[in-house]
Order: structure tokens, then C-alpha cells, then sequence
């Protein structure tokens, strides 16, 4: 098998998301994750097919040099469950934007996660509509002024997380734009989990929804108002690694290890491959300015997938059929012949 | 008691009763049983939307009509020779379609007073009050009939009940010389597995119905509907819905390219999805989505993929995939969307069939958008149709329409078997080789055609972007007026062109004259049977059905060029009309047109034609 790097994934076109966008980091990140995938996959090239929806996150396909499907305003998630099922040796990446794919193309995405379809999405939320320029989505805050809330949102916005975990998602992770490192060990992570991974991604829209992120992605307050999780380690974080998250009765605090009596020991342990959805829909839900807001992979369960479970029958099936043609079809059932 | 033979053509038998009374069941079993003994017949399901509706009512009646004939049979027949009527209600609803000569068999046991006043009668007398009390009236006791004849089964009384279709099945068998070996096989095949215990009461009661029909005195005459020799060859009864599936999947066979369904449920479609998730053993992936969007969308993923890809709808649905269907025909996919018509518009009446998404398959989207449609004609045409819809979309890259209706895809007739040797190759244009600079160009044309290649992810070397933004010939984004205006003209020629890969346009009849009747889908039947039924009275008329819409076959013109008028039979408004009248304004189009969720009357276009014929 070929040796790829970034570089074969990048395509010839010219990038034109704006400067600043969050989008470019993702980008990078996923052209430098789909070589550690392809390696450890044993997947070419050509069995990449990267598949949007509207929007400008959805551009990337583009920007991609492999297989690329630009769909329409919504829909990726329903074009890339039929690629997969069409064909379970392609790997699917599919990039998506918070109104494209939790506001118009809502059902297809819960639908996908409930069925488990073995593909890959790169969920860009930025809380606005970029390329209609500035009006609110599905994720915007409460209050959130924008061109069509002139004097503010009256609508809760989804937690994607709690979304995807409430539909019995088996993989779910959340990043910033500007965590490359981190964000290529999750596309790497979501890759080589079997199943649908959504990796929500907060991005920052430079033009329309500026610093939409920033109370968590500023170097000054990062590690204080975040927490990366990662399988099997204990969930640390702070500038000086000394807050942890314990259970506290039903539900999950932030401490100070070594402050009102805490220690090491009590702080949780993150287990992604729990199949108990307790924890991951609380670590989902954390929020400021009590608990740090969780990065990294927060749930990545197995469980069959839909796109084998299809596969898998047709096998089945056809081994026990007696119909192996149409003309076995057509002959099949009640017929009489005229002499 | 002795009952006088009656030789016969052809007889039309309509079944009618409460939407729980198995009358769908029951006049499917009497078609099935009269194919295999080599009847010609065409029948037609009539049944409300709802599963059970208020029972004893005249909106929840069920009916299923079925013409058996010794020759072929074209249509299910305008009104019936024998009305099965289990209750009031059926009677109600029905009574208008029977002949002056008809047989009126009811259940007497139904005919209560509660009976009839849910039914909605006034007098006492049901038949007087529907004005057939001068038809042969069989009145039957059929509801203790078959309590008695159960009385030792072991069956409760409500699975008594449930066996009184079965009663009436075999008084209708009786009175047209049916023999009762089919129905008695195909009962032990449906209960063998789940409720052996019911076989044995079905049969019982079928051969007392049987019986209970040669002894009695209200039945004057039987019938015998002799079949004449047909061509050699296997037979089998099937359904439009089944005929469509089976079409798809014969193109997936002759194109290499494994089929892939994505559907969602809807009255009067869901049949094919049905059919194809059954026979995985043909390799067919079925999807049932979320929502008809999904269906499509999963569908044109699937063809990207390299699938023979198919969604199946009905209108509502159809409205729905309008925005994907675009993108199919941007991206120059291969796609069959099947669209069995209902009456709309909006939900309309589901279970009643139409011809009034025509305009929709043809225009239904944004911007310019050529789709390629095909319809189909007869219950078991539509495997051709079918076929012949994928042909065209595999080989000239396109979404196709495939136009059928719920009275074809609920319908069935005898079907000749054909041999799949006898059916063409389907050649899909995978790309092969490179160009020189090693790009593929994923909207190159072939000059003759204007089809593009087809790659699919997997094929080295070959990665290119497809998308619904426009492109130019290389697969780049451009917004370029001239490119834009050059990509919409070849997309609407492709699709033009399509017509040097079409039969002719088959004319029945003189080449000149008076009046050339045209029609297109499941009409076929009906028209031809008026036409005949003019030309016995010794006038002459020529008619051409079209079963290809757009592209029209590349003789239409000339077709229609030896006629000084052109009457267009539909069901719907005048869509096809004013698209022929578009195509060739020099033309004189006159209609025929019925938009009442039923099918035509033979006799109603027998009218219009005669209106425009003077000698």
C-alpha cells in the first residue's frame, strides 16, 4: 500500500474560506489525521469519499484531493448512509455545519446515529449561519442578536453532544478549532471506531459570530475553563493540572485536589467504552462556570453497524435462497404453462 | 337442481364489503384461480384509505372487480355481471355498477335493521330503494351458513366470522365453473406455518359455499368462460407493484450493478419496497429512510457509489424529492424514481388512482431540470417500464422517472413469462483511462450522446468532486455565464437525445385520418378496448399510446402529421394535451379527460370519440 501524506489529500483548489475561519484548522487537521487512518486501515486514496451538505463548511470537500460529494442543504448525512450501505469498504467522512445538519437536516442526522452508519462527521459549529451572512442556528445562544434575532433569541439551542448521546450515539467527541494535535488523535479515534462519530467541532466565524468560543478557546483561560478527556485517564485540568472532576452525589463537580479535603483518588476515571450512558450525557452537558466544558472523546462504544448489518443479510440470505437469477424470480410461485 | 350452462366471453365479478371482510383476499384468489385455468383477466382493487373504517359504512367499503375473459382482457371492466355484496353497505356503494343483467349476491344475514341504517337506508327494501330490484338477486343466509357449517370446528365465533369470505368464494366459483384446487393449495401455503389450524375450516367452508351455490334455486344459470389456446409458453399473475420491482431488478442483473432502494412507505408505492427487500438473494439493498428526502438522498448516494440506484414514491413524496432530484440531474447520476400517482393534490384521496403527477415529473423542480420519463402502461408492462427506466438512466447518466399509478401497481393480469436472454445488456460508461494530464474529468461528453463517464470511489486514480454547485466540463466550480448557459443546454440535450435510443411510436390503425386517439400509461387498456369497440361500429379510428413521454419517440411528429385531429385520453386535466400541444402547436389536440380517482369507463371515451368522428 502507498505512504500517503497531507499533501496527497490536499486538492489543486484554492481555498476560500475567509482568513481567520475556524474551518482552515479543521481541515488541516483532518488532511494530516487521513494518512495515520489510511495506514492503519490499510485504505488507498480512492476508497476516501468526503461528502457535505450547504454551507461554508460544507466547501471542504473541494479542498479534499479524494472521492468528494458536495451535496445539498441538509442531506450529507442521508447521501453518506447511502454510499456506505451501497458500499462498507469506502470510509466516509462527512464535514457539516450546526444549521445544516441539526436545523434542516435534523432527522437524517439523528436517524443516522440511531442506526449506527459506519461514517465519519465533522460536525462545524460555529452558532450561525455563515454563508447567508449572520442570522442564528440551532446552537446560537439564548438571547444570541443576530440579523434575524435583532433583539435577541427566544430558543434554547441544542448541546449537539446531548443530542447525539440521546440517540444512542456510539461515538461522540467535541474540539476546538485550534486544537490541531488534539483534533487529528480524534478524527484518528473516530476513524477507527466502527459506527457513526460525530466530532463536534467549535469553530470560530471571524465575520459573522466573532469569539462565539472564546470564553473557552483563549490561551489565558483555556486549561481552567476546559477539560480534555482521554480513555482511562483520570479528568485533570487546570493551568497547574490540580482541578479534577469527582461524582458528587448524582451529579459531577469540578475540585481542587488538595483543597476542602480532596484528593487523586477520588477524582473520575474516563471510560469512553462504558456502554452506561450516565456519565458520558453528564460529561456532554458540563458547561461553565462550574465544570469545565469536556474535549476530547467522550463516548466510543461498539455496537453492529447498520451499513453490516445490511451487508451481512443480503449474505444470509442469498445463502438460503433457492431465487439466485431473475429468471429463478420470474419462475417462482404460482405459474401454469400453455401447451 | 339442474342449472342451465351458459358459454360466455367474457363475465366481470365485483367483490364488495366491509374493509375487514377479506374482499381483496377473496377476488384475488378468484383472479389467481381463473389465470391458471387460462382465462385472460385484469382486476382492480377499490378500497378506502383507512384499515378499518366505521364498520356497516358506506365510506368503508371495500371492492376488488375482476374481468376474466376467454381472450386477453384489457381493462377491468366498466360494470360488473355478478355484485358480491356482504352487507347493506356494499350493496349502497356498489349497486350503480351493476349491469341491467347483473347477479346481485348479499348476505341476507347482514341485512339487518342496524345493518341498514347504518348503510343509510330509508325504506325497507334496499333493492328497490337502489332501483335493482329487476337484477337476478341471490339472497343468502352466508353469515350462519358459515357458523353452521363451522359448528364442529373448534373455532371461536369471531374466527367463525372470519371465514365467510370463503363461503361466498365458493358460491362464486360455482356459478362460473371455477374449480377450487388453487384456492384450497394456496390456503394450505398461508396457514401451514402460523394457523394450521385453520386450513381445514377454510376449505370446509369454500366447498360448502361451493355446494350450497349448485343446490339452491335462486341461481338460474351458470357460466363458463372457456379459455381460447394462447401462446405457448409460462404463465404467471402479477401485480404492476410487483412487476415494477422485478423490472429493477432485471436491469440490475443485465447492468452488472447491484440495485439499491431507498424508500419511504407510501400508499399506493410501498408495495415495491416490499418486493425488493424480499429478494436479497438478488443481491438488492433496501433502505427504508427516515423520510422521503432520505429516500432519495440515500439513493443518489448509492449511485455514486456505483449502485443501480432506485427511490419509490407516490406524489406527496414526489414533491418532496424535488430539491435531490435536482442534484441527481446536476451531478449526472443514474437514479430511478418510481412514481406510483395517486389522486392529489396534497394527500388527496391515497387509495384512488390518477394521472396528475405528470406535470410534476416533467417540470416539478428548480432551474432547468430535464428529466427523462417513462411510463408504464399495464399492470405487467410495468417490468419493461421498469426495466427500460434503468436502461436509459445507467446508460445516459441521468434521473429517470418512471411514471405508473395506483391502479397498475394494485393491479394484476396474466403475464407471459419472458426469458431474461431475450433482454438487452445495460452498458453503464465507466470511465477507463485517464486523459493525459492525469486528471478525470468528470463532465467530458461523449460527442455523439453527451453522456459523461462514470467513476466511483475505489477506482484509482479517478478521485474528482461531484456536487449541485454548477461546473464546468473538467468538474470545477464555475460561475461563469457562458459555461453555465453551455452546461444547461448539453443537460437538456442529453436528455433529447435519448430519443435515437427508443422504439418508435407504434401506430394501431390507419396512417391518415379523421382522428388519431393518443394516450399514455395505464389508459392503455381502456383506450384500446373503446377504440376496438368503435371500430366494430364500422368507423375508423387509429390510436398510439405512449409509453416514453420525454423524449416523445423521435416518429411523433410524422405519427401525427397524417391526422386531422388528436384526441389525448388522460386522467387528469389536459397535462399531456397541453405538452403535445407545446411540442407541436401546428397540431389540433382535442381531450378526453377524467379526474375522479377512478380509472376510465370503456364507454366514456367510446363517447368522445365518437363525438369527434363524423362517419
Amino acid at each position: 500500500m502507498t505512504d500517503l501524506t497531507f499533501k496527497d489529500f490536499k486538492s489543486d483548489q484554492e481555498v476560500r474560506w475567509c482568513p481567520g475561519c475556524g474551518d482552515h484548522a479543521v481541515l488541516a487537521a483532518l488532511q494530516r489525521a487521513l494518512p495515520r487512518v489510511s495506514k492503519a486501515l490499510d485504505y488507498e486514496k480512492e476508497n476516501f469519499v468526503v461528502v457535505s451538505g450547504i454551507g461554508c463548511s460544507s466547501r471542504l470537500p473541494y479542498y479534499m484531493d479524494t472521492y468528494g460529494f458536495h451535496s445539498i442543504h441538509g442531506r450529507a448525512t442521508a447521501i453518506s448512509t447511502g454510499i456506505k450501505v451501497a458500499n462498507p469498504d469506502l470510509a466516509i467522512w462527512q464535514a457539516c455545519g450546526d444549521g445544516d445538519a441539526l436545523a434542516i437536516g435534523g432527522n437524517h442526522f439523528i436517524h443516522a446515529i440511531r442506526r449506527n452508519v459506519d461514517i465519519n462527521i465533522v460536525l462545524f459549529n460555529n452558532q450561525i449561519y455563515g454563508l447567508t451572512k449572520g442570522q442564528y442556528s440551532p446552537t446560537s445562544k439564548l438571547g444570541a442578536i443576530t440579523k434575524t434575532s435583532p433583539y435577541g433569541t427566544v430558543e434554547h439551542p441544542f448541546n449537539p453532544g446531548s443530542l447525539v448521546l440521546g440517540a444512542k450515539g456510539t461515538f461522540f467527541a467535541r474540539s476546538l478549532d485550534v486544537e490541531l494535535k488534539l483534533n487529528e488523535e480524534i478524527m484518528t479515534q473516530a476513524a477507527l471506531h466502527k459506527g457513526a462519530s460525530v466530532m463536534e467541532m467549535l469553530t470560530n466565524c471571524v465575520i459573522f459570530n466573532d469569539g462565539a468560543h472564546k470564553s473557552l478557546s483563549d490561551p489565558a483561560v483555556r486549561a481552567d475553563r476546559t477539560i480534555v478527556l482521554r480513555n482511562g485517564e483520570k479528568m485533570i485540568f487546570g493551568k497547574n493540572r490540580d482541578k479534577g472532576i469527582i461524582l458528587d452525589g448524582m451529579s459531577l463537580k469540578a475540585v481542587t485536589i488538595g483543597e476542602d479535603g480532596h484528593t487523586l483518588d477520588e477524582i473520575l476515571v474516563h471510560d469512553a467504552h462504558s456502554q452506561y450512558m450516565g456519565v458520558h450525557m453528564m460529561l456532554a452537558d458540563m458547561k461553565g462556570p462550574d465544570l469545565p466544558v469536556a474535549l476530547g472523546v467522550i463516548r466510543d462504544v461498539e455496537d453492529i453497524t447498520y451499513d453490516e448489518g445490511v451487508r451481512n443479510q443480503v449474505e444470509e440470505v442469498t445463502a438460503k435462497s433457492k431465487i439466485h437469477c431473475v429468471d429463478d424470480l420470474l419462475h417462482s410461485g404460482s405459474t401454469w404453462t400453455v401447451e | 337442481m339442474q342449472h342451465k350452462v351458459i358459454d360466455t366471453e367474457d363475465v366481470v365479478i365485483r367483490f364488495a364489503g366491509d374493509s375487514g371482510d377479506g374482499m381483496q383476499l377473496t377476488g384475488s384468489l378468484f383472479a389467481d384461480t381463473s389465470a391458471i385455468f387460462g382465462n385472460g383477466l385484469s382486476t382492480f382493487p377499490d378500497y378506502p384509505a383507512e384499515i378499518r373504517a366505521p364498520h356497516g359504512t358506506v365510506s368503508g367499503v371495500s371492492g376488488f372487480q375482476v374481468h376474466i375473459g376467454s381472450d386477453n382482457v384489457t381493462t377491468p371492466g366498466d360494470f360488473c355481471d355478478l355484485l358480491v355484496a356482504m352487507n347493506p353497505a356494499a350493496l349502497k356503494a356498489n349497486a350503480k355498477w351493476c349491469k341491467p343483467t347483473a347477479m346481485i349476491l348479499v348476505d341476507d344475514d347482514a341485512f339487518d335493521e342496524a345493518g341498514m341504517k347504518k348503510a343509510g337506508f330509508r325504506t325497507e327494501n334496499p333493492f328497490e330503494e337502489l332501483k335493482v330490484e329487476d337484477r337476478t338477486l341471490i339472497v343468502a343466509p352466508i353469515t350462519s351458513l358459515t357458523l353452521e357449517s363451522l359448528k364442529d370446528s373448534g373455532l371461536d365465533q369471531k374466527a367463525m366470522l372470519k371465514c365467510k369470505n370463503m363461503f361466498t368464494l365458493g358460491m362464486a366459483c360455482f356459478i362460473y365453473s371455477r374449480p377450487l384446487e388453487y384456492i384450497f393449495s394456496y390456503l394450505e401455503r398461508k396457514f401451514a406455518k402460523k394457523h394450521p389450524e385453520v386450513i381445514a375450516p377454510n376449505r370446509k367452508v369454500l366447498s360448502d359455499g361451493f355446494n350450497y351455490a349448485a343446490n339452491i334455486q335462486a341461481i338460474p344459470n351458470t357460466y363458463k368462460i372457456e379459455p381460447t389456446p394462447k401462446k405457448k409458453g409460462t404463465y404467471r399473475n402479477i401485480t404492476g407493484n410487483q412487476a415494477t420491482a422485478w423490472g429493477l431488478l432485471a436491469a440490475s442483473e443485465k447492468s452488472g450493478l447491484p440495485l439499491f432502494c431507498g424508500s419511504y412507505p407510501i400508499t399506493p408505492a410501498t408495495g415495491i419496497l416490499e418486493e425488493l427487500a424480499i429478494h436479497k438473494s438478488l443481491g438488492a439493498k433496501t433502505v427504508q429512510a427516515e423520510d422521503e428526502i432520505a429516500g432519495i438522498c440515500t439513493a443518489i448516494g448509492a449511485a455514486y457509489a456505483g449502485s443501480l440506484a432506485v427511490t419509490t414514491t407516490s406524489g406527496p413524496g414526489l414533491s418532496l424529492k424535488s430539491e435531490a432530484l435536482g442534484l441527481a440531474v446536476m451531478t449526472e447520476l443514474p437514479l430511478v424514481v418510481v412514481d406510483v400517482q395517486r389522486a392529489g393534490p396534497s394527500t388527496g384521496i391515497p387509495t384512488k388512482t390518477e394521472q396528475t403527477d405528470l406535470n410534476q415529473a416533467l417540470y416539478g423542480r428548480n432551474g432547468e431540470c430535464p428529466v427523462p420519463v417513462v411510463a408504464a402502461h399495464s399492470p405487467a408492462h410495468c417490468f419493461d417500464a421498469a426495466f427500460e427506466a434503468a436502461r436509459i438512466a445507467v446508460e445516459h447518466m441521468t434521473p429517470v422517472m418512471l411514471l405508473s399509478e395506483g391502479f397498475l401497481g394494485n393491479g394484476s393480469e396474466p403475464w407471459l413469462i419472458p426469458s431474461m436472454s431475450d433482454y438487452p445488456e445495460i452498458k453503464p460508461p465507466f470511465a477507463e483511462t485517464l486523459p493525459e494530464d492525469g486528471k478525470f474529468k468528470p463532465f467530458e461528453r461523449d460527442p455523439q450522446t453527451l453522456v459523461r463517464k462514470w467513476a466511483v470511489p475505489g477506482m484509482k486514480g479517478f478521485e474528482h468532486r461531484v456536487g449541485g454547485l454548477e461546473k464546468n466540463h473538467n468538474g470545477v466550480l464555475s460561475s461563469d455565464p457562458a459555461n453555465h448557459e453551455l452546461m444547461v443546454r448539453e443537460r437538456y440535450e442529453k436528455v433529447l437525445r435519448i430519443a435515437d435510443s427508443i422504439p418508435a411510436l407504434a401506430l394501431d390503425g390507419p396512417a391518415q385520418g379523421e382522428l388519431l386517439v393518443v394516450g399514455w400509461g395505464g389508459t392503455y387498456g381502456h383506450i384500446l378496448s373503446a377504440v376496438n369497440e368503435v371500430r366494430k361500429s364500422g368507423k375508423e379510428v387509429a390510436f398510439a399510446h405512449f409509453d416514453y413521454i420525454f423524449p416523445v419517440p423521435s416518429n411523433t411528429a410524422e405519427v401525427f402529421s397524417g391526422f386531422k385531429r388528436i384526441l389525448v385520453c388522460e386522467l387528469n386535466s389536459g397535462q399531456f394535451a397541453a405538452y403535445l400541444r407545446n411540442l407541436y402547436p401546428e397540431m389540433e389536440f382535442v381531450q378526453c379527460n377524467k379526474v375522479q380517482g377512478q380509472p376510465f369507463l370503456v364507454k366514456e371515451i367510446v363517447e368522445s370519440i365518437n363525438r369527434y368522428i363524423q362517419r
